[in-house]
């Protein structure tokens, strides 16, 4: 379970509050999304959660399954099951794919006192793991996220994902840049990890996504706060109407 | 002004002198003792370098040119030599002293090797017309007085004669025993018509050491070249490769430099023949007040002929990385494509990386690009991959073995570059943030 409480962030370099009391809740093996304006402050914390430098935490508090995130960095966050599909993820030229997320299976088993994977183990888990996500075996083979599409990259965060098993795993925009059949992919991978534990929080600006990954709630977010929760119909309704009549409300 | 600038050179001369007279060169035939006189009396009118020296600003030359050699503890590792694991013509020197003991018998196909002490004792040998000349075309525009003492001076070195492909590498493998020891060595290499050889080098050669290595590469010829410059962590060393090229022949060369107190590597490199081509790449690791500078000189007198320089400069705690390099296209050389990049990769703020890269064109069809950059670890990198759970040190190195890893892919053979990157991976873990 995420637990965010009255979370207040400022950035570090400039005094400029982003967060102004966020307050939200996924209980375990629910599908949270969450909407809002550009600029509203959504990536802002998905990073803060996973421990980006940067941002300075003026007040509340998270926690996930009890455990108080701010204090630790972001591989032990990681280590213990949170998981950030980026908007935009980082290209790492040098760094094949594949090490890549050997090191990052092995270094969060490592973590928790479990034991690595084999090189054989491990090529057998991705190799499955990939072809369910279309990526193959070359866009394995390419530096991290190096002359990828976006669409690839999207794939892959969800192929990082689908490896590391985290019990909580934010997807911010992970819809964007993908065409119809690409959504569909990653749609079914995220659906594939549903086991009725693991949470998801889904930042995401259109409907569609909604319609392959069934939210239990839906919150919006502007200006730094949550300003209405509700059911999959605030999708809708945002979606039809835009966000105009919802900021009026709370103005 | 001009008299000031006369008892400077003088001093420098003197210098010069002080350290060598015609007494002091070493014994040999006719023919390599009059190349040595010819040498050392060009020195006399070089001089050694200065500090005022403009080729010489980012390096001091003076602990390179003084009369002795400031001895460099010994360093004592458990680690296993290089390129052990390839089949090579391994031959050994110790402290600069060739050791027959331990080199494998001087035979191979398509090979003719010998010693310098061997070759340089008769009393004609091919060598007379390449021994110094590639050194001697290599002082224009620039003087090179280490080198040029070195052809005045050195006794110890290989001469080869390359006929075909020869199928090991020859290795040179550098021993050192004593912390004072001061060591000169000249390796000449001749690529005939369609040879192809692979020339190593690795090991800590002595407390100061001054190479030169000059390769004539004949039309379709190949020459490779992979070299370790060790941990020595308080050696000084002064390097000098000279490399003609004829038509449609390979050039390349690598070098690995991993701390060590002092490290100059010049490179003068003359594309002659149409359709050569020339790579000089070379990755250095400085944790420590040592400096390491690559110097390169890259000559484009004939037409579509390509030249690559890459280097890369991981460096930190009081180290400094220095790149000069430049590409001169000739009148006539039309079709060159010249390209040149070095990068520093600062891991503090006490580290600096200093580049100096030149390009001076002569010929309207030309394709050269250069760049060099400076700057700290990634830090949107390192984010992603610590969200993956890899913690901040293995992350930080896994970038710094990324960022290296452009100059590693200029060597062409696997197991070399594999051996080269061990390398570094190791050094990287025994360095670690
Ligand atoms: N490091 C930063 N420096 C300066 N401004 C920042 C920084 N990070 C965030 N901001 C600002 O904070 C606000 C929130 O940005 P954030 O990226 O969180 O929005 P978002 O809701 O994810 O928007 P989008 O829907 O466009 O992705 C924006 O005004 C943004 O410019
Ligand atoms: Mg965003």
């Amino acid at each position: 379970m995420l637990k965010i409480e009255n979370l207040h962030v400022k950035l570090e370099v400039e005094d400029k509050e982003i967060l102004k009391g966020i307050t939200l809740t996924v209980p375990d093996g629910e599908v949270h999304a969450i909407m809002g304006p550009n600029g509203s402050g959504k990536s802002t914390m998905s990073y803060v959660l996973s421990g980006k430098n940067g941002y300075q935490v003026t007040g509340g508090s998270a926690h996930l399954d009890g455990t108080n995130l701010l204090d630790m960095d972001p591989d032990e966050r990681a280590a213990i099951g949170l998981f950030l599909a980026f908007q935009y993820p980082v290209e790492i030229p040098g760094v094949g794919n594949m090490t890549f997320l050997r090191t990052a299976v092995n270094s969060q088993r490592k973590a928790r006192g479990e034991k690595e994977l084999s090189s054989g183990e491990f090529l057998k888990l991705i190799r499955a793991k990939a072809a369910s996500l279309k990526i193959d075996a070359e866009m394995l083979k390419r530096p991290v996220n190096v002359g990828f599409s976006g669409g690839e990259k999207k794939r892959n965060e969800i192929l990082q994902m689908a490896m590391l098993e985290p019990k909580m795993c934010i997807l911010d925009e992970t819809d964007s840049g993908l065409d119809v059949d690409a959504m569909k992919l990653v749609s079914e991978g995220v659906n594939a990890l549903r086991d009725g534990k693991r949470s998801f929080l889904v930042i995401t600006h259109y409907q569609r996504l909604l319609d392959h990954i069934k939210p239990d709630v839906v919150h919006i977010m502007a200006d730094g706060r949550i300003i209405k929760s509700g059911g999959p119909d605030l999708a809708l309704e945002v979606e039809n109407n835009g966000y105009a009549d919802l900021l009026a409300e709370v103005a | 002004m001009a008299l000031a600038r006369k008892a400077l050179f003088e001093a420098k001369t003197a210098d010069a002198v002080a350290r060598v007279g015609i007494a002091d060169l070493p014994r040999g035939g006719k023919w390599i003792s009059e190349i040595r006189q010819t040498a050392l009396m060009r020195l006399h009118a070089q001089g050694m370098p200065g500090r005022r020296d403009e080729y010489w600003k980012f390096t001091r030359p003076d602990d390179l040119a003084s009369r002795d050699s400031i001895p460099a503890k010994l360093l004592v590792t458990d680690e296993k030599p290089m390129f052990t694991d390839i089949d090579r013509l391994r031959l050994v020197f110790v402290d600069g002293v060739f050791d027959a003991e331990q080199s494998d018998p001087l035979v191979e196909e398509n090979l003719e090797i010998e010693t310098l002490a061997e070759a340089g004792a008769r009393d004609i040998h091919w060598a007379r017309d390449l021994y110094g000349v590639l050194v001697q075309r290599g002082q224009s525009p620039v003087d090179r007085p280490f080198a040029t003492l070195n052809t005045a001076i050195a006794a110890e070195g290989v001469v080869i004669r390359v006929t075909g492909k020869v199928a090991r590498p020859v290795s040179l493998h550098y021993k050192r025993k004593n912390a004072h020891s001061d060591a000169w060595l000249h390796n000449l290499i001749k690529v005939e018509i369609g040879g192809d050889v692979t020339l190593l080098e690795n090991g800590p050669a002595a407390a100061r050491i001054n190479t030169v290595l000059e390769v004539d590469v004949a039309d379709g010829g190949a020459f490779h070249h992979v070299r370790a410059q060790g941990r020595d962590h308080e050696r000084r060393a002064t390097t000098h490769i000279f490399a003609r090229l004829g038509t449609e022949s390979t050039f390349k060369s690598f070098t690995l430099t991993v701390n060590g107190a002092l490290t100059r590597n010049e490179c003068v490199i003359e594309l002659l023949g149409d359709d050569a081509h020339a790579t000089v790449a070379g990755a250095s690791v400085g944790d420590g007040v040592f400096h390491q500078d690559d110097t390169v000189f890259i000559t484009h007198d004939a037409i579509n002929c390509e030249s690559r320089q890459v280097f890369k400069k991981v460096l930190r705690n009081g180290a400094t990385g220095v790149f000069q390099g430049k590409i001169l296209v000739k009148a006539g050389a039309q079709k060159t494509d010249g390209y040149q990049i070095s990068q520093g990769l600062l891991l503090d703020d006490d580290s600096q990386f200093l580049a100096k890269p030149e390009l001076e064109i002569y010929a309207d069809d030309v394709a050269c690009s250069h760049g060099s950059t400076v700057g700290a670890i990634d830090e949107n990198a390192l984010f992603y991959l610590m969200s993956r759970g890899i913690p901040r040190a293995l992350a930080q190195n896994m970038l710094v073995l990324s960022f290296l890893a452009a100059a590693l892919e200029e060597i062409e053979a696997d197991p070399l570059r594999d051996d080269i990157r061990d390398r570094l991976e190791r050094w990287v873990e025994r360095h670690h943030a």
